[in-house]
């Protein structure tokens, strides 16, 4: 009786909340594969496409995280720093597309669109970080945060304002169009493979850079303790904005992924890849770039498999509809029983 | 000219008035030591040293050069390093990594190479656990590793700030035979210590530090001497 007392009812009714949802969850999932109404290729593809998804998120989740890290801010502009590599990317690519340049070095002008992308990003995050963040540095953590939703707000109403509200269709590169069969029935889209491979090299790139250069050393070093790291030498200002600039890159890149994949570009298209981004990151860890990583991943899959798997055998008529509901009751469910996220235990253990 | 000259400092935090014009000059090789009660003002003459701090007036001069215009990374280039109070080690970095940060003003490879087997040396116990993350060593391990790691930018002035907090009383004995070590080898040593007795038994000249001014100041010898100083803080009545 004694150990009950450490529970409240808060707690036991969170707790009947958590149960009932994952026995939903598994009733559900076990009625639609009783149905039988989806084949294993519907699937497969279905996996293939949350992996894409999630390697995008992934992508957008570190730039959240290594901000976060090193200045234990959340940085809400991230979204719209996605989106506008990936609008002055689209210009790049239907510039290259009207000229027939696309059709003819498909590699090289792809290789440009994502050196554009990941370049606007990069220096509008530099301006960022100098103008709206550095001045507040040690201000309350509040004020940061504001800033940050502020500066959201300013790019994209910049963003509607210069090339206004319409949505435009990215052009289409035949190169990457198509699927690539596998065996059987089961085939996989080329643009899918494009964007989980190039995901996948980036994030070990950036892995290995964290780890293994003296710069990624230091952004360890600055985002244990800024006022020791200055006293070895480190610049904490030029690794901050280091930092910046390697989360922005990622964005920039993930926003061409995105617009391979999805094919459109508005002025709000980052507020909900940058949302849902930002709930793979809490989900891995906040602060924990493996953890951005696998929260993406994680999230990604989840959305694209959960509709089907979970609603669709419960009869809901439009499961796919209800997959943000899934990603956002399952960021509370995590806040709820491990704030911490995924992988956020270590971080926690060897702060204390 | 000495080493080290600091001239009628004050430093101020926020409207706090930390350093009432506190002066001191640390000649080459020497071992200084300051010392005072707690919220003396101790450490923040070290961070105003370091850069941390910036002084409102008077100024810190290194071998002449004024180095009010350098901030706290520029000031390691110019040959000071601080080991900060609690250590200060990067918890979730390997002991080498850390060590490698200490390195982080310099690019020469072998120089780096060398300092770093020199640290090895020095401290034996760190190179049994240097692929260990530092924040699972022990908090005498953990001092080792932040001298080891400031001298791996071959500072001319080691300031160290409570080198023996939180030690058990052998292992202060150990650091502090380190200290006098790593001084014979020609680093010039200023030591903040609450550790009175231990701080004067090695330095050759001391400092005391009360509410943010220097009240007293002479060799090592006549300090430990002193009615004043074994009352206030030798604890001999």
């Amino acid at each position: 009786m004694q150990s009950l007392k450490r529970f409240s009812w808060t707690d036991i009714f969170m707790w009947i909340v958590g149960a009932t949802l994952l026995l939903l969850i598994v009733i559900g999932s076990t009625l639609t594969l009783q149905q039988g109404k989806y084949t294993t290729v519907q699937w497969f593809d279905l996996a293939v496409f949350g992996l894409a998804q999630g390697s995008v998120y992934a992508l957008i989740a570190l730039g959240y995280t290594l901000v976060y890290g090193i200045l234990r801010m959340i940085n809400f502009a991230h979204s719209e720093i996605f989106m506008s590599g990936a609008y002055l990317g689209y210009f790049v690519a239907t510039s290259m597309q009207r000229n027939g340049f696309l059709q003819e070095n498909p590699l090289l002008g792809i290789v440009l669109i994502f050196l554009t992308a990941m370049t606007t990003s990069a220096i509008l995050a530099v301006i960022l970080e100098r103008i709206a963040y550095r001045p507040l540095r040690g201000a309350p953590r509040l004020v940061p945060l504001i800033t940050a939703i502020g500066a959201s707000f300013f790019l994209q109403y910049t963003f509607r304002g210069l090339f206004g509200t319409q949505n435009r269709a990215y052009p289409e590169i035949d190169y990457i169009r198509g699927a690539i069969p596998l065996f059987g029935d089961f085939q996989i889209q080329k643009i899918q493979l494009v964007v989980i491979i190039a995901a996948a090299v980036m994030m070990a790139s950036l892995a290995f850079f964290v780890q293994y250069t003296k710069t990624g050393k230091a952004m360890r070093a600055v985002s244990e303790d800024k006022n020791v790291a200055a006293l070895m030498g480190i610049d904490v200002d030029k690794i901050i904005v280091r930092t910046f600039v390697l989360g922005a890159s990622l964005a920039g890149a993930a926003g061409v992924l995105y617009c391979f994949m999805f094919r459109i570009v508005t002025f709000y298209m980052g507020f909900i890849p940058g949302l849902k981004a930002f709930t793979a990151a809490v989900l891995g860890g906040i602060g924990n770039p493996p953890g951005a990583m696998l929260g993406g991943l994680f999230l990604g899959i989840f959305e694209s498999l959960g509709p089907t798997l979970f609603l669709d055998g419960l009869g809901i008529p439009a499961p796919y509809q209800l997959k943000d509901v899934i990603a956002f009751t399952m960021l509370v469910m995590i806040l709820i029983f491990r704030p911490t996220g995924i992988l956020g235990e270590r971080l926690s253990k060897t702060k204390a | 000219m000495s080493l080290l000259n600091i001239d009628n400092i004050h430093t101020y935090y926020g409207n706090i008035h930390a350093l009432k014009g506190v002066s001191l000059n640390i000649e080459k090789g020497e071992i200084v030591t300051l010392i005072g009660a707690n919220g003396a003002g101790k450490t923040t003459t070290l961070r105003t040293i370091s850069g941390l701090l910036k002084p409102r007036e008077g100024k810190v001069t290194l071998s002449g050069e004024d180095l009010a215009k350098y901030k706290a990374h520029e000031i390691v280039y110019k040959g000071i390093c601080m080991v900060p109070e609690g250590r200060g080690i990067f918890a979730r970095l390997t002991v080498t990594e850390n060590l490698e940060m200490g390195a982080y003003s310099r690019s020469d490879k072998t120089e780096i190479q060398q300092n770093m087997e020199r640290a090895f040396t020095t401290f034996p116990r760190l190179k049994e656990r240097r692929t260990q993350v530092a924040g699972t060593l022990s908090g005498g391990e953990q001092q080792m590793l932040a001298m080891g790691r400031a001298l791996m930018s071959n500072p001319s002035i080691l300031l160290l700030d409570e080198p023996s907090m939180g030690l058990a009383p052998v292992l202060v004995e150990l650091i502090f035979d380190i200290i006098q070590q790593i001084n014979k080898e020609g680093t010039t040593i200023l030591l903040v210590e609450q550790n009175a007795l231990m701080a004067l038994g090695i330095a050759s000249r001391g400092y005391v530090l009360q509410t943010g001014q220097i009240v007293l100041s002479d060799s090592a010898e006549n300090l430990k001497k002193n009615p004043t100083v074994q009352k206030a803080y030798l604890g001999m009545e």
